[in-house]
Protein backbone atom coordinates (compact mmCIF):
# COMPACT_ATOMS: atom_id res chain seq x y z
CA UNK A 1 0.00 0.00 0.00
CA UNK A 2 2.73 2.20 0.97
CA UNK A 3 4.67 1.68 -2.19
CA UNK A 4 1.39 3.00 -4.31
CA UNK A 5 1.21 5.86 -1.95
CA UNK A 6 5.02 6.70 -2.48
CA UNK A 7 4.99 6.16 -6.36
CA UNK A 8 1.58 8.45 -7.08
CA UNK A 9 2.93 11.04 -4.98
CA UNK A 10 6.37 10.85 -7.25
CA UNK A 11 4.82 10.70 -10.24
CA UNK A 12 2.09 13.94 -9.24
CA UNK A 13 5.42 15.93 -8.43
CA UNK A 14 6.91 14.68 -11.41
CA UNK A 15 4.22 16.15 -13.58
CA UNK A 16 3.80 19.30 -11.50
CA UNK A 17 7.59 19.94 -11.81
CA UNK A 18 6.94 19.18 -15.66
CA UNK A 19 3.66 21.80 -15.42
CA UNK A 20 5.99 24.68 -13.41
CA UNK A 21 9.04 24.25 -15.92
CA UNK A 22 6.70 24.94 -18.43
CA UNK A 23 5.27 28.03 -16.93
CA UNK A 24 8.47 29.18 -15.15
CA UNK A 25 8.86 32.83 -15.26
CA UNK A 26 12.22 33.28 -14.56
CA UNK A 27 15.77 30.40 -15.03
CA UNK A 28 16.33 30.20 -11.51
CA UNK A 29 12.79 28.76 -11.21
CA UNK A 30 13.32 26.91 -14.24
CA UNK A 31 16.35 25.24 -13.35
CA UNK A 32 14.48 24.22 -10.11
CA UNK A 33 10.99 22.90 -11.58
CA UNK A 34 13.77 20.87 -14.06
CA UNK A 35 15.92 19.57 -11.42
CA UNK A 36 12.58 18.16 -8.97
CA UNK A 37 11.17 16.84 -12.28
CA UNK A 38 14.92 15.00 -13.08
CA UNK A 39 15.15 13.91 -9.27
CA UNK A 40 11.04 12.80 -8.78
CA UNK A 41 10.51 11.16 -12.34
CA UNK A 42 13.90 9.28 -11.23
CA UNK A 43 12.77 8.08 -8.24
CA UNK A 44 9.46 7.16 -9.58
CA UNK A 45 11.57 4.26 -11.73
CA UNK A 46 13.82 3.39 -9.30
CA UNK A 47 11.09 2.40 -6.93
CA UNK A 48 8.74 0.99 -10.23
CA UNK A 49 11.60 -1.31 -10.89
CA UNK A 50 11.64 -2.09 -7.14
CA UNK A 51 8.41 -3.15 -6.46
CA UNK A 52 7.57 -6.37 -5.96
CA UNK A 53 10.54 -7.48 -4.70
CA UNK A 54 11.22 -9.23 -1.60
CA UNK A 55 12.64 -6.04 1.17
CA UNK A 56 15.61 -6.56 3.11
CA UNK A 57 14.58 -5.82 6.24
CA UNK A 58 17.33 -3.71 8.94
CA UNK A 59 18.21 -5.80 11.63
CA UNK A 60 17.65 -4.04 15.05
CA UNK A 61 21.06 -5.13 15.80
CA UNK A 62 22.81 -3.41 13.65
CA UNK A 63 23.30 0.48 13.74
CA UNK A 64 22.23 2.53 11.06
CA UNK A 65 25.91 3.60 9.54
CA UNK A 66 25.00 3.94 5.68
CA UNK A 67 23.64 7.17 6.20
CA UNK A 68 26.74 8.29 8.29
CA UNK A 69 29.08 6.74 5.68
CA UNK A 70 27.26 8.73 3.13
CA UNK A 71 27.04 12.09 5.12
CA UNK A 72 31.04 11.50 5.89
CA UNK A 73 31.28 11.22 1.84
CA UNK A 74 29.23 14.56 0.98
CA UNK A 75 30.66 16.86 3.91
CA UNK A 76 34.44 15.82 2.54
CA UNK A 77 32.86 17.21 -1.43
CA UNK A 78 31.05 20.32 -0.33
CA UNK A 79 33.59 21.38 1.56
CA UNK A 80 36.33 21.26 -1.16
CA UNK A 81 33.60 23.00 -3.18
CA UNK A 82 32.65 25.49 -0.55
CA UNK A 83 36.68 26.42 0.08
CA UNK A 84 37.17 26.73 -4.31
CA UNK A 85 34.62 28.94 -3.93
CA UNK A 86 36.05 30.82 -1.23
CA UNK A 87 39.49 31.20 -3.07
CA UNK A 88 38.21 32.24 -5.93
CA UNK A 89 35.94 35.29 -4.25
CA UNK A 90 38.74 35.99 -2.25
CA UNK A 91 40.90 36.54 -5.48
CA UNK A 92 38.06 38.24 -7.30
CA UNK A 93 37.88 40.71 -4.42
CA UNK A 94 42.20 41.24 -4.65
CA UNK A 95 41.93 41.10 -9.15
CA UNK A 96 38.71 42.23 -9.95
CA UNK A 97 39.70 41.24 -13.67
CA UNK A 98 38.61 37.78 -11.98
CA UNK A 99 34.96 38.35 -12.33
CA UNK A 100 35.14 37.46 -15.53
CA UNK A 101 33.36 39.43 -18.52
CA UNK A 102 32.13 36.40 -20.28
CA UNK A 103 30.70 34.46 -16.79
CA UNK A 104 29.19 37.82 -16.20
CA UNK A 105 25.54 37.43 -14.03
CA UNK A 106 26.82 33.92 -13.03
CA UNK A 107 30.15 33.80 -11.80
CA UNK A 108 30.69 36.85 -10.89
CA UNK A 109 31.43 38.10 -6.92
CA UNK A 110 28.03 38.86 -6.34
CA UNK A 111 26.47 35.47 -7.27
CA UNK A 112 29.54 33.58 -5.79
CA UNK A 113 29.59 34.87 -2.48
CA UNK A 114 26.64 33.31 -1.32
CA UNK A 115 26.89 30.54 -2.96
CA UNK A 116 30.64 30.04 -0.95
CA UNK A 117 28.67 31.08 2.31
CA UNK A 118 25.80 28.67 1.93
CA UNK A 119 28.26 25.75 0.48
CA UNK A 120 30.67 25.73 3.20
CA UNK A 121 27.85 26.33 6.26
CA UNK A 122 24.93 24.45 4.71
CA UNK A 123 26.43 21.77 2.90
CA UNK A 124 29.72 21.58 4.65
CA UNK A 125 28.66 21.83 7.92
CA UNK A 126 25.20 21.13 7.73
CA UNK A 127 26.08 17.56 6.30
CA UNK A 128 29.03 17.67 9.11
CA UNK A 129 25.97 17.83 12.02
CA UNK A 130 23.90 15.81 10.44
CA UNK A 131 26.16 12.84 9.71
CA UNK A 132 27.68 12.77 13.07
CA UNK A 133 24.35 13.76 14.96
CA UNK A 134 23.18 10.30 13.33
CA UNK A 135 26.40 8.24 14.40
CA UNK A 136 26.21 9.78 17.76
CA UNK A 137 22.91 9.60 19.27
CA UNK A 138 22.65 6.00 17.91
CA UNK A 139 26.18 5.30 20.03
CA UNK A 140 24.83 6.87 22.92
CA UNK A 141 21.70 5.83 23.09
CA UNK A 142 22.75 2.17 22.03
CA UNK A 143 19.76 1.84 19.62
CA UNK A 144 19.51 1.77 15.49
CA UNK A 145 18.29 4.93 14.47
CA UNK A 146 14.50 5.68 14.04
CA UNK A 147 12.36 5.68 11.31
CA UNK A 148 14.42 3.32 8.76
CA UNK A 149 14.82 4.92 5.57
CA UNK A 150 13.63 8.53 6.98
CA UNK A 151 17.47 8.81 7.47
CA UNK A 152 18.17 8.19 3.44
CA UNK A 153 15.36 10.74 3.18
CA UNK A 154 17.00 13.27 5.49
CA UNK A 155 20.52 12.79 3.69
CA UNK A 156 19.15 12.73 -0.01
CA UNK A 157 16.48 15.73 0.74
CA UNK A 158 18.80 17.81 2.27
CA UNK A 159 21.31 17.14 -0.57
CA UNK A 160 18.24 17.85 -3.05
CA UNK A 161 18.25 21.24 -0.89
CA UNK A 162 21.83 22.10 -1.83
CA UNK A 163 21.32 21.73 -5.02
CA UNK A 164 18.39 23.82 -5.75
CA UNK A 165 20.15 26.63 -4.02
CA UNK A 166 22.93 26.71 -5.23
CA UNK A 167 21.95 26.59 -8.94
CA UNK A 168 19.35 29.57 -7.70
CA UNK A 169 21.85 31.55 -6.44
CA UNK A 170 24.09 31.00 -9.99
CA UNK A 171 20.98 32.22 -11.57
CA UNK A 172 20.25 34.79 -9.64
CA UNK A 173 17.31 33.46 -6.75
CA UNK A 174 17.82 35.13 -3.65
CA UNK A 175 15.63 37.06 -1.13
CA UNK A 176 18.84 39.13 -0.08
CA UNK A 177 18.69 38.12 3.37
CA UNK A 178 22.24 37.01 4.41
CA UNK A 179 22.83 33.56 5.48
CA UNK A 180 18.79 32.75 4.36
CA UNK A 181 19.47 33.32 0.57
CA UNK A 182 17.09 30.52 -0.71
CA UNK A 183 13.96 31.09 -2.16
CA UNK A 184 10.32 30.64 -0.82
CA UNK A 185 10.62 26.76 -2.76
CA UNK A 186 14.26 25.64 -1.46
CA UNK A 187 12.80 27.05 1.88
CA UNK A 188 9.83 24.90 1.73
CA UNK A 189 11.63 21.75 0.62
CA UNK A 190 14.05 23.05 3.47
CA UNK A 191 11.40 22.20 6.14
CA UNK A 192 10.02 19.03 5.26
CA UNK A 193 13.45 17.77 5.37
CA UNK A 194 14.32 19.51 8.62
CA UNK A 195 11.04 17.88 9.93
CA UNK A 196 11.65 14.76 8.75
CA UNK A 197 15.23 15.46 10.57
CA UNK A 198 13.84 16.57 14.05
CA UNK A 199 11.25 13.23 14.05
CA UNK A 200 14.64 11.01 13.46
CA UNK A 201 16.83 12.51 15.75
CA UNK A 202 14.00 12.25 18.23
CA UNK A 203 12.34 9.31 17.59
CA UNK A 204 16.07 7.61 18.09
CA UNK A 205 16.12 9.27 21.84
CA UNK A 206 12.79 8.32 22.68
CA UNK A 207 13.65 4.28 22.07
CA UNK A 208 17.05 4.42 23.51
CA UNK A 209 18.40 1.91 25.80
CA UNK A 210 20.46 4.29 27.87
CA UNK A 211 18.83 5.60 30.74
CA UNK A 212 20.20 8.88 30.23
CA UNK A 213 20.70 11.61 27.66
CA UNK A 214 24.52 12.22 26.97
CA UNK A 215 24.99 16.02 27.06
CA UNK A 216 25.77 15.56 23.19
CA UNK A 217 22.58 14.97 22.20
CA UNK A 218 21.14 17.73 24.02
CA UNK A 219 23.58 20.31 22.30
CA UNK A 220 22.40 18.35 18.75
CA UNK A 221 18.63 18.62 19.89
CA UNK A 222 18.59 22.29 20.74
CA UNK A 223 20.29 22.98 17.41
CA UNK A 224 17.69 20.71 15.25
CA UNK A 225 14.73 22.41 16.93
CA UNK A 226 16.31 25.73 17.31
CA UNK A 227 17.26 26.03 13.27
CA UNK A 228 13.34 24.78 12.31
CA UNK A 229 12.34 27.66 14.45
CA UNK A 230 14.13 30.40 13.10
CA UNK A 231 14.19 29.08 9.53
CA UNK A 232 10.11 29.49 9.69
CA UNK A 233 9.83 32.85 10.87
CA UNK A 234 12.63 34.01 8.97
CA UNK A 235 11.27 32.99 5.47
CA UNK A 236 7.90 34.05 6.14
CA UNK A 237 7.31 35.44 2.98
CA UNK A 238 4.38 35.53 -0.18
CA UNK A 239 5.50 34.43 -3.64
CA UNK A 240 4.67 36.98 -6.38
CA UNK A 241 3.94 33.67 -8.97
CA UNK A 242 3.71 29.98 -8.24
CA UNK A 243 5.58 29.92 -11.13
CA UNK A 244 8.93 32.52 -9.93
CA UNK A 245 10.89 32.68 -7.71
CA UNK A 246 10.98 35.80 -6.48
CA UNK A 247 9.27 36.44 -3.08
CA UNK A 248 7.94 39.43 -0.76
CA UNK A 249 9.09 39.51 2.97
CA UNK A 250 5.99 39.26 5.44
CA UNK A 251 7.83 42.04 8.06
CA UNK A 252 9.58 45.11 6.65
CA UNK A 253 11.70 47.82 7.56
CA UNK A 254 13.33 47.30 10.70
CA UNK A 255 11.05 45.22 12.08
CA UNK A 256 11.88 42.76 9.40
CA UNK A 257 16.36 43.53 9.88
CA UNK A 258 15.64 42.53 13.35
CA UNK A 259 14.00 38.84 12.65
CA UNK A 260 16.83 38.43 9.74
CA UNK A 261 19.45 39.03 12.24
CA UNK A 262 18.31 37.14 15.15
CA UNK A 263 18.09 34.67 12.73
CA UNK A 264 21.27 35.09 11.63
CA UNK A 265 23.14 35.17 14.78
CA UNK A 266 21.30 32.16 15.73
CA UNK A 267 22.13 30.38 12.72
CA UNK A 268 25.67 31.14 14.16
CA UNK A 269 24.79 30.48 17.93
CA UNK A 270 22.61 27.29 17.31
CA UNK A 271 24.02 25.95 13.96
CA UNK A 272 27.54 26.59 14.29
CA UNK A 273 27.96 26.55 17.76
CA UNK A 274 25.86 24.29 19.66
CA UNK A 275 25.60 21.72 16.90
CA UNK A 276 29.30 22.04 16.58
CA UNK A 277 29.73 21.45 20.39
CA UNK A 278 27.84 18.35 19.85
CA UNK A 279 30.31 16.93 17.81
CA UNK A 280 33.02 18.41 20.73
CA UNK A 281 31.44 16.54 23.29
CA UNK A 282 31.18 13.21 21.85
CA UNK A 283 34.07 13.15 19.47
CA UNK A 284 37.18 14.81 22.14
CA UNK A 285 36.38 12.13 24.84
CA UNK A 286 36.64 9.47 22.54
CA UNK A 287 39.60 10.46 20.89
CA UNK A 288 41.04 11.17 24.29
CA UNK A 289 39.90 7.81 25.24
CA UNK A 290 38.78 10.21 28.54
CA UNK A 291 35.11 11.17 29.77
CA UNK A 292 35.14 14.52 29.54
CA UNK A 293 36.36 17.10 32.15
CA UNK A 294 33.20 17.94 33.82
CA UNK A 295 30.39 16.72 32.87
CA UNK A 296 28.30 19.07 35.84
CA UNK A 297 29.92 21.91 33.66
CA UNK A 298 28.63 20.37 29.98
CA UNK A 299 25.06 20.89 31.90
CA UNK A 300 25.90 24.80 32.70
CA UNK A 301 27.09 25.50 29.10
CA UNK A 302 24.30 24.12 27.83
CA UNK A 303 22.11 26.47 29.47
CA UNK A 304 23.48 29.21 29.69
CA UNK A 305 24.37 28.95 26.00
CA UNK A 306 20.51 28.06 25.46
CA UNK A 307 19.06 30.73 27.32
CA UNK A 308 21.55 33.54 26.23
CA UNK A 309 22.32 33.25 22.62
CA UNK A 310 19.03 33.78 21.42
CA UNK A 311 19.02 37.45 22.39
CA UNK A 312 22.57 38.18 20.90
CA UNK A 313 20.94 39.10 17.71
CA UNK A 314 20.14 42.80 17.69
CA UNK A 315 24.04 43.35 17.86
CA UNK A 316 24.33 42.87 14.47
CA UNK A 317 22.02 46.03 14.12
CA UNK A 318 24.15 48.89 16.34
CA UNK A 319 23.75 52.21 15.12
CA UNK A 320 20.39 51.39 13.25
CA UNK A 321 16.94 52.21 12.94
CA UNK A 322 16.32 49.81 16.03
CA UNK A 323 15.22 50.75 18.92
CA UNK A 324 18.22 51.64 21.37
CA UNK A 325 17.09 49.81 24.36
CA UNK A 326 17.14 46.63 21.62
CA UNK A 327 20.74 47.09 20.92
CA UNK A 328 21.99 47.06 24.58
CA UNK A 329 20.39 44.02 24.89
CA UNK A 330 22.02 42.55 22.26
CA UNK A 331 25.11 44.33 23.45
CA UNK A 332 24.73 42.96 27.37
CA UNK A 333 23.57 39.12 26.13
CA UNK A 334 26.25 39.07 23.73
CA UNK A 335 28.93 39.50 26.56
CA UNK A 336 27.22 37.40 28.77
CA UNK A 337 28.06 34.63 26.56
CA UNK A 338 31.79 35.10 27.40
CA UNK A 339 30.83 32.82 30.33
CA UNK A 340 29.22 29.80 28.60
CA UNK A 341 31.76 29.76 25.81
CA UNK A 342 35.01 30.12 27.99
CA UNK A 343 33.31 27.78 30.11
CA UNK A 344 32.96 25.10 27.36
CA UNK A 345 36.47 25.82 26.25
CA UNK A 346 37.96 24.75 29.33
CA UNK A 347 35.38 21.92 29.67
CA UNK A 348 36.84 20.58 26.16
CA UNK A 349 40.58 21.42 26.52
CA UNK A 350 40.73 20.44 30.18
CA UNK A 351 38.99 16.71 28.95
CA UNK A 352 42.69 16.40 27.68
CA UNK A 353 44.03 16.94 31.72
CA UNK A 354 46.58 13.41 32.04
CA UNK A 355 46.93 12.46 28.73
CA UNK A 356 48.38 15.94 27.11
CA UNK A 357 50.94 13.56 26.14
CA UNK A 358 48.46 12.82 22.98
CA UNK A 359 49.20 16.07 21.72
CA UNK A 360 52.67 14.94 20.72
CA UNK A 361 51.37 11.63 19.09
CA UNK A 362 47.81 12.34 18.08
CA UNK A 363 47.37 14.59 14.84
CA UNK A 364 43.93 14.19 15.20
CA UNK A 365 43.71 15.49 18.81
CA UNK A 366 45.99 18.33 17.99
CA UNK A 367 43.35 19.63 15.55
CA UNK A 368 40.27 19.46 17.89
CA UNK A 369 42.86 21.32 20.48
CA UNK A 370 43.54 23.99 17.58
CA UNK A 371 39.41 23.81 17.26
CA UNK A 372 38.49 24.05 20.84
CA UNK A 373 41.23 26.82 20.86
CA UNK A 374 39.86 28.81 18.15
CA UNK A 375 36.33 28.21 19.91
CA UNK A 376 37.61 30.21 22.50
CA UNK A 377 39.70 33.02 20.67
CA UNK A 378 36.14 33.60 18.28
CA UNK A 379 33.63 33.52 21.27
CA UNK A 380 36.01 35.91 23.28
CA UNK A 381 36.02 38.51 19.93
CA UNK A 382 32.65 38.13 18.97
CA UNK A 383 31.35 39.69 22.51
CA UNK A 384 34.19 42.07 22.10
CA UNK A 385 33.08 43.27 19.04
CA UNK A 386 29.56 43.23 20.16
CA UNK A 387 30.22 46.15 22.19
CA UNK A 388 29.19 49.21 20.58
CA UNK A 389 32.23 51.66 21.00
CA UNK A 390 33.99 48.89 19.28
CA UNK A 391 31.63 48.07 16.56
CA UNK A 392 31.68 51.47 15.61
CA UNK A 393 35.35 50.98 14.50
CA UNK A 394 34.73 47.31 13.24
CA UNK A 395 30.99 47.30 11.72
CA UNK A 396 31.49 46.71 8.02
CA UNK A 397 35.03 46.27 8.22
CA UNK A 398 37.07 43.27 7.00
CA UNK A 399 37.68 42.61 10.72
CA UNK A 400 34.37 41.19 10.85
CA UNK A 401 35.05 38.53 8.13
CA UNK A 402 38.05 37.70 9.98
CA UNK A 403 36.12 37.25 12.42
CA UNK A 404 33.68 34.54 11.45
CA UNK A 405 36.17 32.72 9.24
CA UNK A 406 38.69 32.01 12.58
CA UNK A 407 35.15 30.81 13.86
CA UNK A 408 34.44 28.64 10.81
CA UNK A 409 37.42 27.69 9.10
CA UNK A 410 39.43 27.44 13.16
CA UNK A 411 36.34 26.18 14.82
CA UNK A 412 33.88 24.57 12.88
CA UNK A 413 36.35 23.56 9.92
CA UNK A 414 38.54 21.83 12.65
CA UNK A 415 36.22 19.78 14.77
CA UNK A 416 34.92 18.36 11.70
CA UNK A 417 37.93 17.25 10.28
CA UNK A 418 38.67 15.60 13.14
CA UNK A 419 35.45 14.31 13.36
CA UNK A 420 36.13 12.68 9.97
CA UNK A 421 39.27 11.56 10.74
CA UNK A 422 37.79 9.62 13.80
CA UNK A 423 35.05 8.27 11.79
CA UNK A 424 36.13 7.41 8.67
CA UNK A 425 38.21 4.07 9.86
CA UNK A 426 35.61 3.07 12.31
CA UNK A 427 32.15 3.58 10.04
CA UNK A 428 34.54 1.68 6.90
CA UNK A 429 35.96 -0.90 9.64
CA UNK A 430 39.33 -0.09 8.79
CA UNK A 431 42.29 -0.42 11.34
CA UNK A 432 43.26 2.87 11.11
CA UNK A 433 44.14 6.24 8.73
CA UNK A 434 46.31 5.25 5.70
CA UNK A 435 48.91 7.87 6.97
CA UNK A 436 49.00 10.16 10.39
CA UNK A 437 51.53 12.29 8.30
CA UNK A 438 49.11 13.57 5.95
CA UNK A 439 47.00 14.56 8.59
CA UNK A 440 49.75 16.64 10.11
CA UNK A 441 50.70 18.30 6.81
CA UNK A 442 46.87 18.64 6.80
CA UNK A 443 47.10 20.25 10.34
CA UNK A 444 49.64 22.95 9.91
CA UNK A 445 48.54 23.91 5.88
CA UNK A 446 45.10 24.37 7.72
CA UNK A 447 46.04 26.04 11.00
CA UNK A 448 48.66 28.78 9.17
CA UNK A 449 46.49 29.45 6.35
CA UNK A 450 43.61 30.51 9.28
CA UNK A 451 46.02 32.39 11.10
CA UNK A 452 47.35 34.15 7.74
CA UNK A 453 43.58 34.58 6.88
CA UNK A 454 42.56 36.50 10.22
CA UNK A 455 46.19 38.18 10.80
CA UNK A 456 45.47 39.77 7.28
CA UNK A 457 41.43 40.79 7.97
CA UNK A 458 42.37 42.32 11.71
CA UNK A 459 45.20 44.74 9.86
CA UNK A 460 42.95 45.46 6.95
CA UNK A 461 39.35 45.75 8.79
CA UNK A 462 41.13 48.15 11.82
CA UNK A 463 42.95 50.00 8.99
CA UNK A 464 39.74 50.40 6.87
CA UNK A 465 37.48 51.37 10.02
CA UNK A 466 40.49 54.19 10.64
CA UNK A 467 40.79 55.58 7.26
CA UNK A 468 36.94 56.00 6.81
CA UNK A 469 36.34 57.90 10.03
CA UNK A 470 39.77 59.84 9.51
CA UNK A 471 38.57 63.69 9.41
CA UNK A 472 41.12 67.06 9.10
CA UNK A 473 41.03 69.82 10.92
CA UNK A 474 37.99 70.97 8.84
CA UNK A 475 35.42 67.94 9.88
CA UNK A 476 35.81 66.53 6.17
CA UNK A 477 36.41 63.02 5.85
CA UNK A 478 40.21 62.39 4.32
CA UNK A 479 39.78 58.82 2.61
CA UNK A 480 37.43 58.43 -0.27
CA UNK A 481 36.00 54.61 -0.01
CA UNK A 482 37.94 53.80 -3.18
CA UNK A 483 41.17 54.45 -0.60
CA UNK A 484 40.34 52.31 1.51
CA UNK A 485 40.55 49.74 -1.34
CA UNK A 486 43.56 49.95 -2.58
CA UNK A 487 45.15 50.02 0.94
CA UNK A 488 43.52 46.79 1.42
CA UNK A 489 45.12 45.20 -1.71
CA UNK A 490 48.29 43.36 0.21
CA UNK A 491 46.07 41.97 3.04
CA UNK A 492 43.55 40.68 0.15
CA UNK A 493 46.04 38.37 -1.71
CA UNK A 494 47.70 37.22 1.53
CA UNK A 495 43.99 36.32 2.80
CA UNK A 496 43.54 34.75 -0.42
CA UNK A 497 46.46 32.53 -0.31
CA UNK A 498 45.73 31.78 3.49
CA UNK A 499 42.57 30.35 1.72
CA UNK A 500 44.57 28.32 -0.84
CA UNK A 501 46.81 26.79 2.17
CA UNK A 502 43.47 25.69 4.14
CA UNK A 503 41.82 24.18 0.80
CA UNK A 504 44.90 22.09 -0.39
CA UNK A 505 44.88 20.72 3.33
CA UNK A 506 41.29 20.06 2.77
CA UNK A 507 42.09 17.71 -0.31
CA UNK A 508 44.96 16.45 1.31
CA UNK A 509 42.13 15.02 3.97
CA UNK A 510 39.89 13.56 1.11
CA UNK A 511 43.30 11.80 -0.48
CA UNK A 512 44.00 10.33 3.14
CA UNK A 513 40.62 9.54 3.50
CA UNK A 514 39.83 7.52 0.04
CA UNK A 515 43.23 5.77 0.51
CA UNK A 516 42.11 4.63 4.15
CA UNK A 517 38.98 3.11 2.65
CA UNK A 518 40.66 1.91 0.03
CA UNK A 519 44.13 0.29 1.15
CA UNK A 520 43.78 -0.30 4.72
CA UNK A 521 43.21 -3.90 6.32
CA UNK A 522 40.47 -4.45 7.62
CA UNK A 523 39.75 -3.99 11.17
CA UNK A 524 40.01 -7.41 12.82
CA UNK A 525 37.16 -9.04 13.81
CA UNK A 526 36.12 -8.55 17.19
CA UNK A 527 34.52 -12.53 17.74
CA UNK A 528 38.16 -13.64 16.12
CA UNK A 529 40.39 -14.75 18.75
CA UNK A 530 43.16 -12.12 19.97
CA UNK A 531 47.08 -13.05 21.30
CA UNK A 532 46.47 -12.26 25.41
CA UNK A 533 48.76 -8.92 25.88
CA UNK B 1 -2.55 49.55 26.91
CA UNK B 2 -1.32 48.86 23.51
CA UNK B 3 -0.29 45.26 22.34
CA UNK B 4 3.52 46.19 22.64
CA UNK B 5 3.77 47.52 25.76
CA UNK B 6 1.31 45.13 27.11
CA UNK B 7 3.59 42.19 25.84
CA UNK B 8 7.04 44.41 26.67
CA UNK B 9 5.82 44.69 30.32
CA UNK B 10 5.00 41.43 31.06
CA UNK B 11 8.46 40.48 28.94
CA UNK B 12 10.65 42.54 30.77
CA UNK B 13 9.35 41.96 34.69
CA UNK B 14 7.22 38.71 35.27
CA UNK B 15 8.70 36.40 32.40
CA UNK B 16 12.28 37.71 33.08
CA UNK B 17 12.04 36.61 36.78
CA UNK B 18 10.29 33.13 35.72
CA UNK B 19 13.47 32.56 32.94
CA UNK B 20 16.47 33.55 35.40
CA UNK B 21 14.65 31.56 38.48
CA UNK B 22 14.25 28.16 35.32
CA UNK B 23 18.11 28.83 34.97
CA UNK B 24 19.11 29.02 38.49
CA UNK B 25 16.86 26.18 39.45
CA UNK B 26 18.24 24.21 36.60
CA UNK B 27 22.10 24.79 37.54
CA UNK B 28 21.24 23.94 41.51
CA UNK B 29 19.75 20.34 39.86
CA UNK B 30 22.95 19.83 38.69
CA UNK B 31 24.90 20.44 41.41
CA UNK B 32 22.26 18.42 43.76
CA UNK B 33 23.81 16.13 46.21
CA UNK B 34 24.59 13.10 44.81
CA UNK B 35 24.38 14.14 41.33
CA UNK B 36 28.48 12.96 41.28
CA UNK B 37 28.42 9.22 40.88
CA UNK B 38 25.17 9.45 37.97
CA UNK B 39 27.00 12.15 35.89
CA UNK B 40 30.26 9.88 36.06
CA UNK B 41 28.69 7.33 35.09
CA UNK B 42 26.33 9.42 32.20
CA UNK B 43 30.09 11.12 31.41
CA UNK B 44 31.36 7.07 30.65
CA UNK B 45 28.60 6.05 29.07
CA UNK B 46 30.00 6.74 25.35
CA UNK B 47 32.66 4.13 26.02
CA UNK B 48 29.95 1.41 25.61
CA UNK B 49 28.21 0.26 22.91
CA UNK B 50 30.76 1.55 19.86
CA UNK B 51 29.72 -1.47 17.57
CA UNK B 52 26.00 -2.45 17.90
CA UNK B 53 23.04 -1.31 19.95
CA UNK B 54 22.46 -2.72 23.76
CA UNK B 55 20.66 -5.76 23.89
CA UNK B 56 17.76 -5.83 25.65
CA UNK B 57 17.32 -4.97 29.43
CA UNK B 58 17.45 -8.23 30.81
CA UNK B 59 20.24 -9.39 28.53
CA UNK B 60 22.34 -5.90 30.08
CA UNK B 61 21.66 -6.67 33.80
CA UNK B 62 23.20 -10.10 33.32
CA UNK B 63 25.91 -8.97 31.71
CA UNK B 64 26.42 -5.97 34.06
CA UNK B 65 26.40 -8.90 36.68
CA UNK B 66 29.04 -10.76 35.64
Amino acid sequence: MWDYIKLIALGVITVLAAIGANYARDPAYLANALTIMLTAGGLFLWFVRQTGEPKLVASEGEYFDGVVRAGVIATAVWGVVGFLVGVMIAFQLAYPSLNFEWAQGYANFGRLRPLHTSAVIFAFGGNALIATSFYVVQRTCAARLWGGNAGWFVFWGYQLFIVLAASGYLLGATQSKEYAEPEWMTDLWLTVVWLAYLAVFMGTLFKRKEPHIYVANWFYLAFIITVALLHVVNNLSIPVSVFGSKSVQVFSGVQDAMVQWWYGHNAVGFFLTAGFLGMMYYFVPKQAERPVFSYKLSIIHFWALIFLYIWAGPHHLHYTALPDWAQTLGMVFSIMLWMPSWGGMINGLMTLSGAWDKLRTDPIIRMMVVSIGFYGMSTFEGPMMSIKAVNSLSHYTDWTIGHVHSGALGWNGMITFGALYYLTPKLWNRSGLYSLKLVSWHFWLATIGIVLYASSMWVSGIMEGLMWREVDANGFLVNAFADTVSAKFPMYVVRGLGGVMFLTGSLIMCYNLWMTVRAQPERASENAFVPAE
Amino acid sequence: METYSLLREFADSWMLLALTLVFVAVIAWAFRPGSRPTHDEIASSIFRNDDKPAADSADRAKEART
